[in-house]
């Protein structure tokens, strides 16, 4: 019990808060996009981009920079417009293409690290870049404030672009009827992806990412049945999961990542008993 | 006054040609039906008008005010929005799209037109709820209220009443027989059903092996050349 009190006794540091709160919003922006990926069949693109930047850590990490974040956003963002642009000309060579990307940064990205690394634990290193740090407070004071702009960013690109996101993702063809450019609107969706996976990777890893991207989204369909409620739903949602498993797995010492997917899990099968006792209340 | 030109159009995919050297006009007012037996590129001709398409040669001009991005249009039906999450209030907005440029959200304006269209085709009540669980009959007319949000002028209709059953075919036929002559709304659509066709159109389009342009009547006349089509065409 003493232990207990002096593992809360960590929130009491500003430090440990702003980990808390970067937590948070890294949750809710990637929970944003879920809907639309989902929906739009671009779950796909999420997780071969998530291996990607696992490729990109690599390099970053060879290359002994001490702020990786730049060079992997850049990557990762570049990746996610080849992709689309494959993925839109032919679809199903656009998913070979995509798995043998996803799996080839996958292995040459552990080729790199475990060639170039010097590091004393290079497993440990690896297992941190697959499954997210142990602990979110391993976060530096930079990170943390990189983390907290590109996940406002999200937010207010997604709120501009909420009704046009809806338009696209709902029809595409009526939407390009009428005047809206929706391989814009698609580039714009690629790229926002791209940032919140590499966000989400300090928080969860980049095996991990998906699924903090997609279950909160797939978990509020099952009860919410309009565009607006199940964004709102997947949201809150995903931050009262996050958080939950940020102390949680404080508290108990669980690696962070796994303990958030856990509890996100955990609520999708709630959700989904939920959905099927009001058997579809329309709401 | 044409309100939409096409001229020596040749439509087709990667280079290959379906259609060619198809020309004809539509005016203000007008009730076309395009005919034709599956896959003879009818989805194809209206896609290419509303600019989703680009032809392979020939061009599609509008005129008498009519912009491109003002056409109303009712796609087929698509796969993602089976299990789409949305509501019918949120679709039928989506159709003021056109009217937004760059603004962000719906004004009142958007709202209040969204309102009248969803009254207009009795949709009021659903208002709420959720596409995805209604019938085939009210999902089309929802995505029609969407459609009459895009356009004042000029509505496609891409086989708006495929997989209905008879009453509420003829109700849709109703409707859109409505809003040609109370709202003066141009009509271009799609059908499998030339019986249909002959009644509520006054022009007639029939694509395929042989190319047919002109009023219903005319139509009728020539039956025995293109009513090969009639049983055929039916899926
Ligand atoms: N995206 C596409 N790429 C290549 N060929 C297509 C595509 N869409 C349709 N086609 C082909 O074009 C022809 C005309 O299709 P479509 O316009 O849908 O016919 P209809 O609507 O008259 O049944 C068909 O042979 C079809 O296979
Ligand atoms: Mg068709």
């Amino acid at each position: 019990m003493t232990q207990l009190a002096e593992k809360l006794e960590y929130l009491q540091y500003p430090f440990v808060r702003y980990a808390l709160l970067v937590g948070v919003l890294i949750a809710l922006c990637s929970s944003l996009l879920g809907v639309t990926l989902v929906l739009k069949r671009f779950s796909f693109i999420g997780d071969g981009l998530s291996h990607v930047a696992f490729g990109a850590m690599a390099i970053a990490a060879i290359m002994k920079l001490t702020n990786d974040m730049p060079v992997v956003l850049l990557i990762t963002v570049i990746s996610a417009v080849l992709l689309l642009r494959t993925g839109q000309r032919a679809k199903i060579k656009g998913d070979a293409a995509l798995a043998m990307i996803s799996v080839g940064s996958l292995a040459i990205g552990y080729l790199l690290m475990n060639v170039f690394s010097k590091s004393a634990n290079l497993s440990g290193d690896v297992c941190t870049t697959l499954f997210g740090s142990t602990s979110i407070l391993t976060l530096n004071k930079t990170e943390v404030l990189a983390c907290a702009v590109l996940s406002v960013a999200v937010i207010i690109v997604f709120i501009l672009f909420y009704n046009k996101i809806f338009a696209v993702t709902f029809d595409e063809n009526f939407a390009r009827a009428t005047g809206i450019k929706a391989g814009a609107y698609n580039l714009i969706i690629a790229v926002v992806v791209a940032v919140i996976i590499v966000l989400a990777m300090n928080l969860v890893g980049s095996l991990l990412i998906s699924a903090l991207v997609i279950f909160p989204a797939l978990s509020a369909m099952r009860v919410f049945k309009s565009f607006r409620s199940v964004t709102i739903c997947s949201a809150v949602l995903s931050v009262i999961c996050a958080l939950a498993g940020i102390v949680c797995s404080v508290i108990t010492g669980t690696p962070v990542g796994s303990t958030i997917v856990a509890v996100d899990i955990a609520a999708f099968a709630l959700f989904t008993l939920a959905g099927k006792i009001s058997g579809g209340k329309r709401i | 006054m044409a309100l939409l030109t096409c001229s020596n159009l040749s439509l087709g995919y990667e280079g290959k040609e379906i259609i060619g050297n198809l020309s004809f006009e539509v005016n203000e007012g007008d009730y076309l039906c395009i005919v034709g037996e599956n896959g003879s590129g009818k989805s194809t001709l209206m896609k290419t008008i509303l600019g989703l398409n680009s032809p392979l040669g020939g061009s599609v001009t509008t005129g008498g005010g009519l912009k491109q991005t003002e056409i109303g249009y009712l796609p087929q039906q698509t796969d993602v929005q089976r299990d789409f999450p949305a509501s019918v209030w949120e679709i039928v907005l989506s159709g003021c799209q056109n009217r937004q440029g760059f603004r962000p959200f719906y004004g009142k304006a958007e709202k209040a037109l969204a309102k009248m269209n969803m009254e207009k085709l009795g949709l009021t009540q659903l208002s709420g709820r959720c596409y995805r669980e209604h019938s085939g009959g009210q999902q089309q007319r929802v995505l029609l209220a969407r459609a009459l949000c895009a356009t004042q002028k000029m509505l496609l209709l891409d086989e708006p009443v495929s997989g209905l059953d008879p009453k509420v075919t003829a109700e849709m036929y109703e409707i859109i027989k409505e809003l040609n002559e109370k709202d003066g709304i141009t009509i271009i659509m799609i059908s499998h059903d030339i019986e249909a066709a002959l009644t509520y159109a006054d022009k007639i389009l029939h694509i395929g092996k042989s190319v047919f342009f002109g009023s219903a009547e005319e139509y009728k006349k020539t039956a025995g050349a293109f009513t090969s089509a009639k049983g055929g065409a039916r899926e």
